[in-house]
């Protein structure tokens, strides 16, 4: 058991290398990569925060739009629906007035023509009845100054 | 070794490979070249080991070696954290050195005894020397010049944070007046050097005497007959495990506490 001084102080200035080295060339290094590497979990961990915000926030807007493009789906159809009846009404109106200015006109033309056929008949009749006349009193009655009386007579028929 | 008596055996064991003769207590000529060598070798491993590791030292995923050395600047740092609140830049390095340093030095201790003292005494032989006077000790910390050049640059740490933290001024103030007060001046000033001096001391006579006293113990244990020693070699070199680790934390807990104590800038009363 013996203490030597000259290996106190060797061991002394080993030492100061020793620790001089350590801070210089180990210690750095390794604390920096360890710094680092908390800095990058630290930022995976928030950014894994970040998209899971986002992803929230894009769902909900999601379901906003699909709500919103549904509503308006139904405004269309509904809007659609309208005009469909509207069209079918006037195509109605516009059947119905046809059908009427056409049976006014057939009536008008009957009653036109029954009116002509008992003018034609009238006439025919007159004729007939001057004809028979003329016939019966052949020689005294003059055409001439009879015709009137016949005019009249036709035209009572 | 072979043809000697216990006594002599346990000597030659305890007897270092020095630069020269000289049997004193306290020598001022002879170097202890084992000392010296075992532990800058272990130093150097150590240094080497950490240093592959800081150049391959990637924040992404680390390798074994890294995750290894990862781990105990971590634990270091964290011990500094706890204790020391100032900038680790320099104590948590000088405690990393201590720790790893002093855990390799008391791992020496996990040697066979006769195995390094063996083969050395067959190179000295070789050498053309009397293999009967080659001593050689193998665990750094077994010898008070290793451990008291640990805690006397401890003790002059000290005083530089003193200084740092207090300020010439203060540190003379804290010296002269605490803790007694002005009036008892002397009792402040004998009571503060036994506290400054018991320091250095009992951090290099803890190590020195846990190791050196493990040590021994090998030695005693190397004398039995063979078959006797393997149940008292084996429980004693598990005990020794947890020696081993705990000196080394100790030295540098201790330091750690010493230096934050020293910069630690408190006014009493």
């Amino acid at each position: 058991m013996q203490a030597s001084i000259p290996s106190i102080v060797g061991q002394m200035i080993v030492f100061a290398i020793f620790v001089w080295f350590t801070m210089k060339f180990v210690w750095p290094p390794i604390t920096k990569a360890m710094e680092e590497r908390r800095a990058k979990i630290a930022d995976g961990l928030a950014a894994a925060e970040k998209g899971a915000q986002a992803l929230k926030a894009a769902s909900s807007k999601a379901d906003d739009e699909l709500k919103a493009a549904r509503t308006q789906a139904q405004d269309i159809l509904s809007t659609a629906n309208k005009q469909a009846t509207q069209l079918i009404e006037q195509a109605k109106a516009a059947a119905t007035a046809e059908a009427d200015r056409i049976k006014a006109n057939a009536a008008a033309d009957v009653e036109r023509q029954v009116s002509q056929a008992k003018e034609a008949l009238r006439k025919q009749v007159g004729e007939l009845a001057v004809l028979g006349a003329a016939k019966i009193l052949k020689r005294e009655i003059d055409t001439k100054a009879h015709a009137e009386v016949l005019g009249d007579l036709a035209a009572r028929v | 070794m072979a043809g000697s008596s216990p006594a002599e055996y346990v000597t030659h064991h305890l007897k270092h490979w020095a630069s020269s003769e000289d049997a004193g207590f306290i020598t001022m000529d002879a170097w202890h070249i084992d000392t010296l060598i075992f532990s800058t070798v272990l130093g150097l491993i150590f240094l080497t080991l950490f240093r592959i590791a800081a150049v391959r030292a990637t924040s992404g995923v680390p390798g074994k070696l890294q995750n290894f050395v990862e781990i105990m600047v971590d634990f270091v740092d964290n011990s500094v954290k706890d204790s020391f609140d100032g900038a680790r830049t320099f104590i948590g390095p000088l405690a990393l050195t201590i720790f790893c340093w002093v855990f390799l030095w008391n791992c020496m201790d996990l040697l066979p005894v006769d195995l390094i003292p063996h083969i050395w005494a067959q190179i000295y032989g070789a050498l053309g020397h009397d293999p009967a006077h080659a001593y050689i000790r193998v665990v750094p910390s077994a010898d008070m010049s290793a451990t008291f050049a640990l805690s006397l640059s401890v003790f002059i740490l000290i005083f530089v944070y003193s200084f740092k933290g207090k300020g010439v001024g203060g540190f003379t103030k804290e010296f002269l007046f605490h803790p007694f007060g002005p009036k008892l001046l002397p009792f402040n000033i004998i009571l503060n050097t036994v506290e400054y001096l018991a320091k250095p001391l009992s951090l290099a006579l803890r190590l020195f005497g846990n190791l050196y006293a493990g040590e021994l113990i090998f030695i005693l244990i190397a004398l039995l007959p063979w078959w006797a020693q393997i149940i008292p070699g084996l429980g004693w070199a598990i005990f020794h495990i947890l020696v081993v680790t705990l000196q080394a934390f100790i030295m540098m807990t201790l330091t750690i506490v010493y230096l934050s104590m020293a910069h630690a800038h408190e006014e009493h009363h």
